[in-house]
């Protein structure tokens, strides 16, 4: 056998023993190599840790969204008794909610400081053009994760702000009514939209977002790093280094801060849930969550024909804008200070979403009836959260089984069907047991007649699994025959 | 960037450059694994830490009791003290499932055991599961679907069944006597509850 020289070479390749058997079939120093050694132009920085930063989050996210799945139902008649559950009863739920809720937050935040360094370091240039855009559409789909998530508590809150959020969709022209329609699963908010949203934010959003992060960190790798603003965007030539140590160092420094602060915010402040969605309610003022309450102000300015220039032109020419950005911005200056219509159009933006914002709170708190309205919410809210664990009353219980039986001759037949033992062998309101096959139902399978003639004279198969002919006098018969007729 | 000492001269995309000296490059890559290391055990720990949370969130059915059937009130205990016959008493049972809660209606018997003692009889006939009337002419109780016979007290007599009518676990706190309801399994000669 010429087995050992030929092992004798793949030792010296991977390593000796288990890892260097694992390196021989997965490469994983190589991998690994590549990963780290990543060559940083102008060296390591504290600004560059926001990408990975937000891959952090998004694991969290991921890891506490799994979890808090165990226990979630993704229906109007449950969401809300699941989260309640979730936050009242289950251990850490409180906790890992508040994560996953301020995680979001997180991640809107982070990003927002990701794109403002790649704007401002002028990151976009050199041949990054569909690394930019991939960046762009993953924003697009986080702003997406955070808006479905925010309706499946199904509370006042998430119920309203959705409310809001779809009808906006309706004052787009021409499809906007159809676009509502689409995510609301029909006209109307209930139990198809709660669905259609925790698709989208379980299945749909997060798969786009695998997608795009595959290829926005391969688009980066390809490109290579930036580096510092007085680095060529095409032709790198400061001294570099490499990823590792120093640069992994400082993006988990960020990761640290993440990890802490999130964890004694969720700690010292868990996320309420507020009481059920009541779509009666009138009096219901909603509110967004920060990072949509300048889209909130803006919409408030644009009533009638004219909204179409601010519901959709000008947002879309925005858009457009900054898609766009890589293919007009074409010049190799990437020194903040070389320029300055990048730099006032983004100071220009920034400014009017805050000052939207701002705008918006001032608002709320100078309308007395708003203010007390939203004070008295948050209010509720904080009862509710001082309530215990309601459980929710299950559709086969008795009372919803009494329900049915306005008619006084089924009533009547309900005490003899007890009194006869019936349910021994079909069970409590006929739901069928192993003894013997349910009744309910039964109503739109035979008639009165046919039922009375089966219970004085039982079928072969019915003798068989113990029935005994009725001796009861005709007026039970018939109040029995109406009860079980009535059984759904 | 030439005051960092990690910072080399080569051109973006290549290896470490080939030419430094062999001890050096030893020297880093020790340094750069042992960080590695410690980079790794802090990671690890840290993961543990928040792992945490979530394997205690992810347990807690099993260390908390999520399903459980509400003790059903039956009257005070004096109501029962001198039993000719058993009383038979509907009670409702609540069932806790996780979240959610059902209430259903059964009636069980309060009869005297072998020592007199007041003990609380499911109706449930432990052969097929039909509910078992009281016989007062015959003293026993009677099954209509297969003729399962049993005693006051609950004892077999004759019959299908395989095992006496199943008593349920009672109480009595502050004078009013109090039943747990279960289901047991049927056709088998001994109790097995479920649920």
């Amino acid at each position: 056998m010429a087995s050992k020289p030929g092992s004798d070479r793949s030792a010296q390749e991977g390593g000796r023993g288990f890892r260097g058997w694992l390196n021989r079939r997965m490469g994983l120093d190589d991998l690994l190599r590549q990963a780290l050694d990543e060559p940083i132009p102008g060296g390591a920085r504290f600004a560059y840790i926001f990408g990975s930063g937000l891959l952090f989050i998004f694991v969290s996210q991921i890891v506490t969204g799994v979890f808090l799945a165990l226990y979630y139902v993704p229906s109007a008649d449950h969401a809300h008794t699941t989260v309640a559950y979730i936050t009242k009863q289950v251990t850490a739920g409180s906790f890992l909610r508040s994560l996953h809720s301020y995680g979001a937050s997180a991640m809107v935040v982070v990003l927002l400081l990701h794109l403002s360094q790649t704007y401002i370091y002028g990151s976009y240039k050199g041949r990054r053009e569909i690394l930019w855009l991939s960046g762009c559409v993953l924003f697009g789909l986080v702003l997406g994760m955070a808006f479905t998530g925010y309706l499946l508590p199904w509370d006042q809150r998430a119920y309203f702000a959705t409310a809001v959020g779809t009808n906006a969709a309706s004052e787009v022209p021409l499809i906007g009514e159809t676009l509502k329609r689409m995510m609301r699963g029909g006209a109307d908010m209930g139990t198809l939209t709660i669905s259609r949203f925790f698709v989208a934010h379980v299945f749909l959003i997060p798969a786009c977002i695998f997608a795009l992060l595959a290829s926005h960190i391969f688009l980066f790798r390809k490109a290579g790093a930036a580096g510092p603003v007085d680095e060529h965007p095409f032709h790198p030539a400061q001294a570099t280094e490499p990823f590792y140590p120093r640069q992994v160092l400082m993006d988990l420094s960020l990761t640290a801060l993440l990890i802490i602060g999130l964890g004694i915010l969720s700690f010292l402040i868990p996320v309420p849930l507020g009481p059920p969605a009541n779509p009666a309610d009138t009096q219901f003022v909603p509110r967004p969550e920060w990072y949509y309450l300048s889209i909130f102000q803006w919409l408030k300015y644009w009533h009638g024909p004219a909204s179409i220039i601010g519901i959709l032109v000008i947002p879309s020419i925005l858009v457009i804008l900054v898609l766009a950005l890589p293919f007009l911005d074409r010049g190799i200056e990437r020194r903040p200070w070389k320029r300055p219509i990048a730099m006032g159009s983004y100071t220009f933006v920034f400014v009017v979403l805050i000052g939207l914002a701002l705008r918006s709170q001032y608002l709320d708190s100078h309308d007395s009836g708003i203010a007390q309205q939203l004070s008295k919410q948050k209010s509720d809210e904080a009862d509710y959260m001082r309530q215990p664990f309601e459980p929710e009353l299950s559709s086969a219980s008795l009372a919803a089984a009494n329900v049915a039986l306005a008619d006084p001759l089924a009533a009547k037949g309900k005490t003899i069907f007890e009194a006869q033992s019936c349910n021994a062998c079909h069970g409590d309101g006929g739901v069928g047991t192993a003894a013997a096959p349910k009744l309910t139902g039964i109503g739109t399978k035979f008639d009165s007649q046919k039922l009375e003639a089966l219970l004085k004279h039982p079928s072969p198969t019915m003798t068989q699994g113990g029935m005994s002919p009725s001796e009861l006098n005709p007026d039970d018969l018939k109040a029995l025959v109406a009860y079980v007729a009535s059984l759904k | 960037m030439t005051g960092t000492g990690e910072v080399s001269n080569n051109p973006p995309g290549r290896e470490p450059a080939q030419n430094t000296g062999a001890m050096q490059q030893a020297a880093n890559s020790g340094r750069r694994s042992f960080l590695g290391v410690l980079v790794a055990m802090g990671s690890a720990c840290v993961g543990a830490l928040l792992s945490v949370p979530l394997v205690r969130f992810a347990i807690f059915p099993l260390i908390r009791q999520t399903t459980d059937t509400k003790w059903a009130p039956l009257g005070p205990l004096t109501d029962f003290s001198s039993l000719s016959d058993p009383a038979v008493r509907t009670i409702q049972i609540e069932q806790l499932d996780g979240w959610r809660r059902a209430v259903s209606e059964k009636s069980v018997y309060i009869t005297k055991d072998a020592q007199g003692r007041v003990q609380v009889l499911s109706s449930v006939c432990p052969h097929l599961g039909c509910t078992v009337p009281w016989n007062r002419e015959k003293k026993q109780f009677a099954c209509p679907c297969h003729n399962a016979s049993f005693s006051p007290d609950g004892a077999r007599i004759a019959g299908p069944a395989l095992r006496g009518m199943d008593t349920l676990e009672s109480k009595v706190a502050d004078g009013q006597l109090q039943v747990r309801f279960q289901y047991f399994r049927q056709l088998v000669s001994t109790k097995e509850v479920i649920g």
